[in-house]
């Protein structure tokens, strides 16, 4: 797609294109430069402050617990929400007026709201009205957010993913005498459920991210904060961090080929119906585009 | 009911309400140019600076802001030494968080305008390319223009996403919307009116902003 843009370079432009990658090459070299040269100031390279990450210790007293929280958070928020986003997709869908419109108005309100105010509440809420023991709370708090917010955004995705099959399943259903209920329960959500698999697995990677909010401001021992405990006793801030951003990073990129290889596979498949609901379509997932009115477009989950 | 509102002073909710559109300005104008170079290296006849757009929005897309805001705090004004030309900590704290929602939200402006270059006809970048036009040429001439004006509805998702991604700031002791809401909640008894307050700050913020956008996008929309 990309070389639509340009031809295929001469000898001008190709004599162009090497002083280009020359001096890019200078300027990130330069920026690099000046990271390593100030990492090496501030004394960040010495190797006893990389040493704990090559040991276990630092790992299973500090990273993998951490890691297992975050991971437990992310899975227990994507089990609740995605049930309850169904319900809250299927409701938005109804027939009767007093059923649709409750639903749409909790969806596009919860998911115009940070995701933050909602942990915050919750925290709250749950310090003031529940017996949750405290160090159990802030895992609650976290969960209870996430749920909220990704019920109301995973609505819009079933929504979108029952919109997307053709029109001739539904009518067909109702050709051989099916009931509403038991066209949606037979028929659509089980093929809307496979449409909707690549998205649902990206929306688990906005989760995942989601979940380190929890860490710094209501103080669940996710990665981030375990990062944290770990620098405050081997003083390393930087590798601490690169280490950190690291492990998000791998465990993020395999969720997201995950989507993508599953989103290939499904448009593959002869059994579907061809309708897929593609990883980046959360992104980009707007009452304007599912509903066909102005919707308050309080989508883009990033 | 509303009495305990006076005792905050520091900021007052409009205040700290103010600081949250502030840093979604400043933050909006900082990523769309960012985001929109990132899109142009990546589209770019230089292999190397396709593969550094590349790389850098696969990075950064998938660390958590958090990480990323932290990270501005901790790493690059503790340790790096860059104070962003002050020596006040509250502006200091602000301006960082601007930079680290800049790079964060850059990444998906990169995407978006980049899938937006894609619904461009090939024929518009050939007819451009047949008058003679350089890379450059074509890409600003021809295709951003009718490409930003295809992304209007996934950049408005960018924008309110980037409005809401603000409360993350508060991490950092911006004193933000979040960050109040964190102490009043914590101090006063009513937490369902407090929480009711801020939830509609928020969606004042970003209910007028998706309809306008979506509006416009409906406008200006490349009709084919």
């Amino acid at each position: 797609m990309t070389s639509v843009l340009y031809d295929a370079p001469g000898p001008r432009a190709k004599r162009r294109n090497v002083l280009f990658s020359v001096v890019f090459f200078v300027l990130v070299a330069l920026l690099l430069w000046w990271v390593w040269q100030t990492m090496d100031e501030k004394g960040q390279l010495e190797w006893a402050l990389w040493k704990p990450f090559t040991t276990s210790e630092a790992w299973t007293t500090y990273l993998l617990p951490g890691l297992a929280d975050t991971l437990k958070a992310a899975a227990l928020s994507m089990v609740i929400a995605l049930p309850l986003g169904a319900i809250l997709g299927i409701a938005r869908m109804s027939d009767h007026r007093w059923v649709r419109i409750p639903a749409g108005a909790v969806v596009e309100f919860f998911r115009a709201i940070p995701v933050l105010l909602l942990m915050l509440f919750a925290n709250e809420f749950y310090v003031r009205s529940t017996g949750i023991p405290s160090d159990e709370r802030p895992l609650y708090a976290v969960v209870t957010g996430l749920v909220l917010y990704n019920a109301s955004v995973l609505a819009e995705v079933v929504r979108a993913g029952i919109l997307s099959l053709p029109k001739g399943q539904s009518e067909a259903a109702m050709a051989i005498g099916l009931r509403k209920s038991q066209t949606m329960s037979g028929i659509l959500l089980p093929q809307a459920v496979t449409a909707m698999l690549p998205a649902i697995v990206s929306q688990l990677v906005v989760i995942v991210k989601d979940t380190a909010l929890g860490g710094v401001m209501i103080g669940f021992t996710e990665l981030l904060n375990t990062r944290s405990t770990l620098a405050a006793n081997y003083a390393n801030v930087i590798p601490s961090f690169i280490v950190v951003a690291v492990i998000f990073v791998v465990l993020n990129f395999i969720l997201t080929s995950f989507a993508s290889w599953l989103e290939r596979r499904l448009r593959r498949s002869k059994r579907s119906t061809g309708a897929v609901l593609g990883a980046e379509k959360v992104d980009d997932l707007n009452a304007a585009e599912v509903g066909g009115t102005y919707g308050t477009g309080a989508g883009g989950s990033i | 009911m509303f009495d305990f509102l006076s005792d905050y002073d520091d900021p007052t909710l409009l205040g700290a309400f103010w600081v949250t559109v502030q840093l979604t300005v400043l933050s909006a104008v900082g990523s769309l140019i960012w985001g929109t170079l990132l899109a142009a290296m990546r589209v770019s006849p230089v292999p190397l600076m396709r593969g550094f757009g590349t790389a850098y929005v696969n990075v950064v897309r998938n660390i958590p802001l958090t990480v990323i805001i932290v990270f501005t705090s901790l790493g690059l004004a503790n340790i790096f030494g860059v104070t962003m030309g002050t020596e006040d900590l509250k502006d200091r704290a602000f301006r960082l968080a601007v930079l680290g929602l800049v790079a964060y939200t850059a990444a998906f402006v990169c995407e978006a305008i980049r899938s937006g270059i894609n619904t461009v006809p090939v024929g518009q970048a050939e007819a451009a390319r047949a008058i003679g036009l350089s890379f450059s040429q074509v890409l600003r001439l021809v295709v951003l223009p009718q490409a930003f004006r295809s992304v209007i509805g996934p950049l408005a998702n960018v924008l309110i996403a980037l409005t809401k991604n603000t409360t993350v700031a508060a991490t950092i002791g911006v004193a933000e919307a979040a960050l109040l809401m964190k102490e009043m909640i914590e101090n006063e008894a009513q937490t369902l009116l407090i929480g009711a307050i801020f939830a509609l700050g928020f969606v004042v913020l970003t209910l007028p902003t998706g309809l306008f956008l979506g509006w416009l996008s409906k406008r200006l929309a490349v009709k084919r």
